[in-house]
């Protein structure tokens, strides 16, 4: 009998939210499994599908995973923290 | 020194990290909050950033820079927290051999950490009300600096 997460092997991404992203969502983390192999971009998706008030998030925010700046097709390994950036206004 | 700081930007500390003898040119960029007639009646900007990139990614700049111009020093500071109009929330010191370098290495690093840093600014008005800020064209394109 093969192990669930042999059968369907999932990642674990700490997804993390700031500014105006929070403000919408309610809050400033969340915790998301997803196939392996899932990009940002899916993980986006997913979390616009999955969070009440995710449809305010953008379909292709800025995203960074593990402090760098990625792409939406940037591929999630299990423990990575993925962060939804609103357009940068630092300065 | 941390990159980002909630305490206010002291501007002689970062000219005495980029004093050295064979540096005769030495430029600071100050990026204050700003009242205009286009921005409305802003009291203050309220900054928050992810913090560990933000710090994270000023010290790539800086590095970047620092191979850029290998004979120069560099000191940043990006302000958290509200900063009233007037009061400087980025500062950027550069000091090289001569201006030139100097000029440009400032500018370099000042347009890389607002193209790079993962910062937010929220306006806070004279009435009290409140309005996120960016470049997404809602609240205006302009920033502070």
């Amino acid at each position: 009998m093969p192990q669930n997460d042999v059968v369907q092997p999932q990642v674990r991404v700490r997804c993390r939210f700031f500014a105006r992203y929070a403000e919408v969502l309610g809050t400033a983390t969340h915790e998301l499994q997803v196939p392996r192999g899932t990009t940002v971009g899916s993980a986006v998706q997913a979390l616009r599908e999955r969070l009440p008030g995710g449809q305010a998030l953008p379909k292709v925010p800025l995203a960074a995973v593990n402090l760098e700046h990625v792409d939406l097709g940037h591929v999630l390994v299990d423990g990575d923290e993925l962060a939804l950036l609103p357009p940068l206004a630092g300065g | 020194m941390p990159f980002v700081t909630h305490a206010p930007i002291d501007v002689p500390a970062l000219l005495a990290e980029v004093a050295r003898r064979d540096r005769g040119g030495t430029v600071v960029f100050l990026g204050s909050v700003r009242r205009s007639e286009d921005d409305g009646p802003v009291e203050a900007i309220e900054y928050t950033a992810y913090e560990e990139m933000a710090e994270a990614e000023f010290g790539k700049i800086v590095a970047e820079a620092e191979v850029r111009w290998p004979d120069a020093g560099f000191a940043v500071r990006h302000r958290l927290g509200e900063v009233l109009t007037g009061e400087p929330s980025i500062a950027v010191a550069a000091a090289a051999a001569h201006r030139a370098a100097a000029f440009d290495a400032a500018r370099w690093v000042v347009e890389e950490a607002k193209r790079r840093l993962p910062i937010w600014k929220r306006e806070r008005f004279d009435d009290g009300s409140r309005q996120w800020r960016d470049g997404s064209g809602v609240a205006g394109a302009s920033d502070t600096a």
